[in-house]
C-alpha cells in the first residue's frame, strides 16, 4: 500500500489538475457562446445569398460557365483543412487529419502519386498532424483564429481563388468540423472550387410563380460579382463553424476530464483514509504492546 | 417597404423604409415602395435609408440586393 505521504502528494496534484480542467471548461463555455452567436448570424446570410444565386441561375437560359464554376481536369488538388491552434479538445483535430489522409489515399490517390496534392492548413494542429503523418503542408495559417473576422477571411479566400485562377490547382476541397451543438460536431468535406451547382433540388420545389426579375447591370455581371462572394462566405462559414465546434469539443472534453479527476480524487481520498486508519491502529497496537510489557 | 441589411458578421438594419438609395455598380439608384422585382450588384459606397423623414447611412464595401414583394434584402460586405 502506498504511504500516507505519497497519497497526499497525489491528491494535491490531481486537485490542481482538476482546477485547470474546470477553468478551461469555463473559458471554453464562454468562448463558445460568442462563437455560437457568430455562426448563427452567418447562417441566414449564407442562406439568402444562396437563394439569390438560385433566382439568378433559374432565370438563366444557359448555364453560364464562369471562371470559378467551370469543371477542369482534376490534375492537382488543394485540400484546405480547418482545425484549431490548440489541443485538448478530444477528437476534434485528429478526425480532420484522419479524413484528410483518407481523402488523399482513396479519392485522390493518383494525384498524390504525381505529387499534385497540396495542403492549406488553417489552424496549427491540422498542420502538426499532417507533418507527423509525413505530409508537407503548403501553407499554414494560424493567425486567423486570434481574431476571426470576415475581412481576414477574404484574404485567405482570395489567395485560394488566385491559385485556382492561375491553374496551380484544379479543385479545392474543404475539410472542417461543422458545429451542431455543444456536444457534437459533424465532420464535413465540401468542394470549395469549382463552385458546385447546389440549386438542383431546390429549384424544382419553387416552380410555382416565376418572378420576372430586373437584372441590373446584367445577369452575367451579377453572377461574376456574386460567385466570388459565395466562395468567401462559404469559407467564412466553415471557419466560424469550426471555431464554435472547437470550443464545444473542448468544453465537453474538459467536462469529462473534470469528472474523471473527481472520481480519481474520491478513490484517492478513500485509500488515504484507509492508510491513515491503518497507521493509527498500528500506533495503538504498539502503545498497548509497550504498556503490557511494562506491566508484566 | 421592408428593408433588411445584413453583413456576414451582423445584421445592421431591419425595418420599414420609404426610400432606399444604393450604390450600384453602374451608378447610384433609388428604390421606392412597390418596386418591381430586381436583383443587382452593389459597389463600394453608402446606403441611404429614409424612414419618416429621418435618414440613416450605412457604409458598405460591395454586395448584392434582391427586391421582391416589397421586401428589400441587401447582403453587404
Amino acid at each position: 500500500m502506498a504511504s500516507l505521504k505519497d497519497v497526499r502528494v497525489r491528491i494535491a496534484s490531481v486537485k490542481s489538475t482538476r482546477q485547470i480542467t474546470s477553468a478551461m471548461k469555463m473559458v471554453a463555455a464562454s468562448k463558445l457562446r460568442r462563437a455560437q452567436n457568430a455562426i448563427q448570424n452567418i447562417r441566414p446570410y449564407a442562406k439568402n445569398l444562396l437563394k439569390i444565386m438560385q433566382h439568378i441561375s433559374s432565370d438563366m437560359d444557359n448555364d453560364g460557365e464562369g471562371q470559378f464554376t467551370a469543371d477542369r481536369n482534376e490534375n492537382s488538388i488543394l485540400i484546405v483543412t480547418v482545425t484549431s491552434n490548440r489541443g485538448l479538445c478530444g477528437a476534434f483535430n485528429s478526425s480532420v487529419v484522419k479524413e484528410t489522409i483518407s481523402l488523399v489515399h482513396h479519392q485522390y490517390a493518383s494525384q498524390f502519386k504525381a505529387g499534385k496534392v497540396n495542403f492549406y492548413c488553417i489552424g496549427k494542429k491540422g498542420a502538426d498532424g499532417l507533418v507527423s503523418a509525413g505530409y508537407k503542408p503548403m501553407v499554414l495559417n494560424t493567425e486567423i483564429f486570434d481574431h476571426l473576422n470576415f475581412n481576414d477571411t477574404i484574404v485567405i479566400a482570395e489567395e485560394i481563388m488566385q491559385l485556382f485562377l492561375d491553374k496551380k490547382v484544379d479543385k479545392v476541397m474543404l475539410v472542417y468540423n461543422q458545429f451542431k451543438n455543444a456536444a457534437s460536431q459533424i465532420l464535413q468535406v465540401e468542394q470549395l472550387l469549382p463552385v458546385m451547382d447546389k440549386n438542383e433540388e431546390t429549384s424544382q420545389k419553387e416552380t410555382g410563380i416565376r418572378l420576372n426579375y430586373i437584372f441590373e447591370p446584367g445577369k452575367q455581371e451579377i453572377l461574376e460579382a456574386i460567385v466570388p462572394k459565395t466562395i468567401k462566405v462559404q469559407l467564412y462559414k466553415a471557419l466560424l463553424d469550426s471555431f464554435a465546434a472547437e470550443h464545444g469539443a473542448r468544453m465537453t472534453a474538459m467536462h469529462k476530464a473534470t469528472e474523471n479527476a473527481d472520481e480519481m480524487l474520491k478513490s484517492l481520498k478513500l485509500s488515504y483514509n484507509k492508510a491513515r486508519q491503518a497507521a493509527i491502529t498500528n500506533e495503538i497496537l504498539e502503545i498497548v504492546g509497550g504498556a503490557e510489557a511494562q506491566n508484566g | 417597404m421592408y428593408v433588411e441589411i445584413m453583413t456576414p458578421d451582423v445584421e445592421i438594419y431591419k425595418g420599414d423604409a420609404e426610400l432606399v438609395q444604393l450604390p450600384g455598380i453602374d451608378g447610384s439608384f433609388e428604390l421606392l415602395n412597390n418596386h418591381a422585382p430586381l436583383i443587382s450588384a452593389l459597389a463600394k459606397g453608402k446606403i441611404k435609408i429614409r424612414t419618416g423623414g429621418k435618414e440613416r447611412f450605412f457604409d458598405i464595401a460591395g454586395g448584392v440586393i434582391e427586391v421582391h414583394d416589397n421586401k428589400v434584402l441587401i447582403l453587404a460586405e
